[in-house]
């Protein structure tokens, strides 16, 4: 059945915010045939807009979501959010500058360019540019997943609208790429701030404020408790220390913030962070909000969507149909930016540090700026046959589990990365051999698991911790890198000094930016 | 007794140590508002980083004003 009053609205924003976008292919026009200014929009942005576009960036269906849906399912649990992004700001603050100054200074793009300048090593730089990819799909999907249980509460055929809204938006991000999905980001973060915030109002107002919300939440959770048993307190701060050092670590999280101007910018960015993460943890208790209304969440098309419908099935039951269409338009427009700006990241990670480093070395910057648009829609594809092939097997319990699996492998390229900002200390193949022991052990643990989960059951001393395996196998990584880097220092001959980018390649400083 | 800029980010353990406890926050009360203290003590603790950052910042400039 198709909520036309809802349909109606949720179509009318769509196509003001599709509007906006066009417009914005005529806004701070660049040369659109130079990768650095289709995949960073030309490093120009001052401190707000970058703090606006950085948020609209990382704050994606996840949020809107994933998260309330783990918390309507699971409890408190689900609210390690809250302190995950309350820290990860920080890194924003204190670490991300310093990552723009030294991405800036060597002329990188990607985390895979600033590894094989630092580390002088190309089958390094080929696992960080691996793994960036391969982490991005998964969380792309979680994307479309939240854009497809709009459509289907919506009435509409999920799948067929699904393709068709990313193919819009495919098409968008091929012309002009980062420029309008900063400028969208940065619509999308008032559009969303609105929702949440009258939302929440209404929602108190509604459901009998704050005090029977938690208290009816309590009555209808399975643990018939708003706190954490004590056997989720290493579940709980495991994700959240997990999830909060991956976050930087994402290609998209990168491109964004290096698409600031300066490094002050992404410092004073920062400072805006809290408010969202404020508005975070007001939709989080959106799932409470969601057993306290009743809501129950099954299938929709023949597909068991099951809690993780619980925010859309909340907003079909409670709110007037006119304000459910506007915060469907605003969940939707806040899953297909980020989708965009990952696929741009993940795109400019082919081209440049996979195709142009193996395949074409000397290829021309128009070319490679050609090739990182088709992988961006190839990176779309790659996502969509993620989500669906993984809802016909009926293995999402948590769509938030695809973004914790993404974390699993992206936190493994923190030590040559983050720690690489600080530290030439570590050898590369050490830093290699770290990587893919952790990335091997961090997978199986996701898929030893039944249903599968980035939940891992670690036993020690008699004792079972259930903790983030992302986490467990960043320590294997550090251990392993840490061990393993005096002994290649005695096993190799005087080496190449790691620091130093090779001779035989040096990687250009691109051109077009400083105009 | 000045402390060099580069210690002042040491601040921002406390938050962390405070945020990454929950042992010690994990109670129905005291409640505000009608919030379990699990909730509004995470709260507190984004608006007090929140202020450790803009604190940071201002600090920074009035250094810089100063020279």
């Amino acid at each position: 059945m198709i909520a036309w009053g809802t349909l109606a609205v949720f179509v009318l924003c769509m196509g003001a915010l599709l509007a906006v976008g066009a417009w914005a292919m005529r806004w701070r026009p660049g040369n659109m045939d130079q990768l650095e200014d289709w995949g960073l929009a030309g490093r120009q942005f001052g401190a707000l807009l970058l703090g606006l576009i950085v948020a609209g960036d990382i704050y994606t269906a996840y949020t809107y979501i994933a998260v309330p849906a783990y918390l309507y399912g699971a409890g408190a649990i689900g609210l390690f959010a809250v302190p995950y992004t309350i820290v990860a700001n920080l890194i924003m603050f204190i670490v991300m500058p310093r990552l723009w100054s030294l991405f800036r200074q060597g002329g990188h793009i990607t985390s895979a360019d600033f590894v094989r300048a630092r580390f002088g090593s190309r089958p390094l730089a080929l696992c960080m540019a691996l793994t960036g990819i391969a982490a991005t799909i998964p969380y792309i999907a979680l994307q479309m997943y939240g854009l497809e249980i709009c459509l289907a509460q919506m009435g509409l055929h999920p799948e067929v609208f699904l393709i068709l809204f990313f193919a819009v938006f495919a098409v968008y991000t091929y012309i002009s790429g980062l420029r309008v999905a900063a400028l969208l980001a940065v619509v999308k973060d008032g559009l969303i701030a609105v929702m949440i915030v009258t939302g929440f109002l209404y929602l108190m107002a509604t459901l009998g404020g704050m005090q029977s919300i938690f208290h009816a939440a309590a009555l209808r959770l399975p643990s018939h408790s708003v706190l954490l048993a004590p056997a989720q307190f290493p579940t709980y701060v495991t994700l959240a220390i997990g999830s909060l050092l991956a976050l930087f670590l994402y290609p998209h999280a990168l491109t964004g913030v290096l698409s600031a101007k300066d490094a002050a910018a992404v410092e004073r960015g920062a400072l805006l962070m809290p408010v969202f993460s404020f508005l975070l943890l007001l939709l989080s208790l959106f799932g409470f909000a969601a057993l306290a209304a009743g809501v129950h969440p099954g299938a929709l098309f023949g597909v068991n969507y099951g809690a993780n419908l619980a925010i859309p099935a909340l907003l079909a039951r409670v709110f007037p149909p006119w304000f459910t269409g506007f915060a469907f338009a605003a969940i939707g427009i806040g899953a297909l930016v980020p989708a965009s700006i990952m696929s741009i990241a993940a795109a400019n990670l082919f081209a440049r540090n996979i195709y142009r480093e193996f395949f074409r070395p000397n290829l021309a910057p128009d070319e490679e700026a050609a090739a990182a648009k088709l992988a961006s829609l190839v990176v779309k594809v790659g996502a969509l046959a993620f989500v669906l092939a993984a809802q016909d097997t009926g293995v999402i319990q948590y769509v938030i589990n695809f973004q914790l699996l993404g974390g699993v492998w992206i936190l493994q390229t923190l030590p040559a990365v983050l720690l690489g900002l600080y530290t030439t200390w570590f050898h590369r193949w050490a830093l290699l051999a770290g990587w893919g022991v952790s990335m091997a052990l961090g997978t199986w643990m996701f898929f030893s698991q039944h249903p599968f989960s980035t939940s891992y059951p670690l036993v020690f001393a008699g004792h079972t911790y259930t903790v983030y395996a992302a986490l467990l196998a960043l320590l294997v990584n550090l251990a392993l890198a840490a061990a393993l880097t005096p002994l290649c220092r005695r096993l190799r001959t005087p080496a190449v000094s790691p620091a130093s980018v090779p001779a035989e390649a040096p990687i250009p400083v691109p051109v077009g930016a400083a105009e | 007794m000045r402390i060099a800029p580069k210690y002042w980010y040491l601040v921002f353990l406390i938050p962390c140590v405070a945020l990454l406890l929950p042992p010690f926050f994990n109670n129905d009360n005291p409640a505000l508002a009608g919030m379990p203290f699990f909730y509004w003590y995470q709260l507190v603790w984004l608006l007090v980083t929140a202020a450790l950052m803009v604190g940071i910042v201002l600090l920074r400039r009035r250094g810089r004003g100063a020279v």
